[in-house]
């Protein structure tokens, strides 16, 4: 915290491709999990005496496990479309933060082991040995990669380089060199029951604050119920929400929501948390034992619908991998047969998309007249929407392709006055990171962050300064901590960014409706 | 880990600088975090570190932002109670860097 003082890069008028800093960022290394860390979510402690076998074997295994995996080792022929596409190579200049070079640290180690000509003449076609610097290099670029899927987006191949950073992450687990951040979370999944550490009582006690403070605010007696049986709506947020800001003015705004179109809703101290590090770490069994815990709470409290809070890879999580994880959503009782999926499948009310994402039932509430705003409310604002990735290229919302974009912004637009869009290849399917997402939003990495932010700083500032926008809304944890940190740094207020059920929440009119 | 020194005796401390156990915290402690963190502490602070340690020995967390600026505030009076006079005391985020010389652990996950 108290370390050398560290500055933003220059925001530029008319951004360019910078110049190539080789090695800028090598000496990056975010914390090595300890081994209590590791154990505690089955990991090996620390790295183990036969890593390059084990490494190699779990390459093996991966590739023959995901075919998505072994494509795209196979694939890429270098041309380059992805590299000026990374946020981190544009902040950093580290050409190896391009994503070509990042997939090549795994995809010479590839063409080593798992092809003939890697085997035979190594050196003409580029095959690598897995030394320990190597296996370093990926632990420092693996964790500097936040599995936005940006680049993806430009390559002609489709090669989904997050995927293979998972791989990279995934083998390293396995052979225990974890990285600290995200596995300390998980161990707190597991234990507490989300990624805070936030033990139910304590929950308890700031949602009891937060009825007090609505009502004195509003005078409206909004409920944040907990473990309640038998509500319709159980609604799994980011833990963050509950802690930090300005999330939690989005969490009363989800309140009121339920408040005013006179839904009956539950939080669950079971799944006090919406977030899913598992997908960050690449591992499928953690993956599914942190998605459980959502159905369990479902199943025990009897609700008729999941919705889930603004929390981008949650909802990625939650739109694209609940159905066969665990059985939320349609289509779960094929397959298999698993009988608590199939109950879960006649409990739930499919009259309604399950999940359900909040934006998607606001949006509903706002089409059916079910709930009104006062939006001149917000008129203190002039608001810009920040696009977070996972939600972006990962999910979608609504009926209709590009759901996802429309629904948030036809929210902001019906509840406030003054919306205002960033510049086109910065927004939509090719938004920019935040600069902390996929398990990167640690102190550790702050170097990294504040440099990763250039681009969507970049194209904030030129919509400040234009047209004055004071307000940047998303709907993700991630991208609400990260910036509330690193807008400082580039000049601009910490409060700039919030939720857009913030917004939702300052407008909401809250009758007798 | 590490290790920090304080009267001639050792504490542990996780990679970041937080104190592993708890229970050891006392004020010299205290204060030698608070140095590491370039914030010098007044009776304002302390009101923070104290208020963040009795909660912490109720809930096992530390406080939401939002729960630490409404006691704040009724302790020192409203215009106190808001985030911005608490990044003031910790210019690092009342969250961690509080948390840090108040000997709790780090708060987690997207904060």
């Amino acid at each position: 915290m108290a370390g050398p003082e560290i500055k933003a890069p220059e925001m530029r008028a008319y951004p360019l491709i910078p110049r190539l800093a080789p090695g800028a960022m090598a000496a990056t290394k975010s914390y090595v999990a300890n081994e209590k860390v590791q154990e505690e979510i089955g990991f090996p402690g620390k790295l183990v005496d036969d890593w390059h076998d084990k490494a190699i074997g779990k390459m093996g295994e991966l590739l023959g496990k995901y075919r998505s995996l072994k494509v795209f080792m196979d694939s890429c022929v270098h041309c380059g479309a992805c590299s000026d596409k990374c946020h981190y190579f544009l902040g950093t200049g580290d050409p190896k933060n391009m994503p070509v070079a990042r997939q090549d640290l795994m995809r010479s180690v590839y063409r080593r082991h798992f092809t003939l000509a890697g085997k035979l003449v190594p050196k003409l076609v580029g095959a690598r040995e897995l030394t320990r610097d190597v296996l370093d290099e990926w632990y420092s670029y693996f964790n500097q990669c936040s599995e936005c899927r940006r680049c993806s987006v430009f390559c002609p191949y489709g090669i989904d380089t997050a995927e293979v950073t998972m791989a990279a992450r995934e083998i390293l687990d396995c052979v225990g060199y974890g990285q600290k951040y995200s596995n300390e979370i998980i161990g707190k999944v597991h234990k507490i029951g989300n990624n805070l550490g936030l033990p139910g009582p304590a929950l308890a006690n700031t949602l009891e604050g937060l009825e007090e403070d609505v009502l004195e605010d509003t005078g409206v007696a909004v409920r944040y119920p907990l473990d309640v049986k038998g509500a319709e709506v159980l609604l799994v947020t980011p833990s963050a929400d509950f802690f930090a800001e300005p999330h939690i003015e989005s969490l009363i705004g989800y309140g009121k929501v339920f408040h005013a179109a006179g839904i009956s809703w539950t939080l669950s101290t079971k799944a006090s948390e919406a977030g899913n590090f598992g997908m960050f770490i690449g591992n499928y069994e953690q993956l599914r034992k942190i998605a459980m815990r959502v159905r369990e709470a479902a199943l025990e409290l009897g609700v008729k619908r999941i919705v889930v809070g603004e929390c981008g890879h949650a909802w990625r999580v939650a739109y694209s991998f609940w159905n066969t994880l665990t059985g939320i959503g349609e289509g779960a009782a094929g397959g298999k047969p698993d009988p608590f999926a199939i109950q879960l499948q006649s409990q739930l009310d499919h009259r309604y998309r399950q999940p359900m994402h909040i934006c998607e039932l606001t949006w509903d509430l706002i089409g059916a007249g079910a709930i009104s705003f006062d939006k001149e409310a917000n008129d203190h604002r002039i608001i810009t929407f920040h696009d977070s990735c996972n939600v972006a290229r990962g999910s979608r919302m609504g009926d209709t392709a590009g759901g996802q974009f429309e629904i948030p912004r036809n929210i902001i637009r019906a509840v406030a006055n003054h919306y205002v869009e960033m510049a086109p290849g910065t927004t939509h399917e090719q938004t920019f990171c935040c600069g902390g997402g996929g398990g990167l939003l640690t102190d550790d990495l702050l170097d990294l962050r504040i440099k990763g932010a250039l681009p969507r700083m970049e194209a904030l500032n030129l919509v400040a300064g234009g047209q004055g926008v004071n307000f940047m809304a998303t709907i993700c944890a991630i991208c609400k901590a990260q910036f509330s940190k690193i807008l400082p740094y580039y000049g601009f207020k910490m409060g700039m960014v919030g939720g857009v059920h913030q917004l939702v929440s300052t407008s909401i009119k809250l009758g007798d409706k | 880990m590490a290790t920090i020194a304080v009267d001639g005796k050792d504490y542990e401390t996780d990679e970041e600088g937080y104190l592993t156990d708890l229970s050891q915290w006392n004020e010299e402690v205290g204060k030698f975090l608070a140095q590491q963190e370039n914030v010098d502490l007044t009776d304002q602070h302390w009101e923070v570190i104290n208020f963040l340690r009795e909660y912490y020995n109720e809930f096992q967390i530390a406080p939401a932002v939002r729960v630490l600026t409404k006691a704040i505030g009724k302790k020192l009076g409203a215009e106190k109670g808001n985030s911005q006079y608490l990044y003031e005391l910790f210019p690092y985020g009342p969250a961690k860097q509080a948390c840090k010389i108040a000997g709790l652990p780090k708060p987690t996950g997207c904060v």
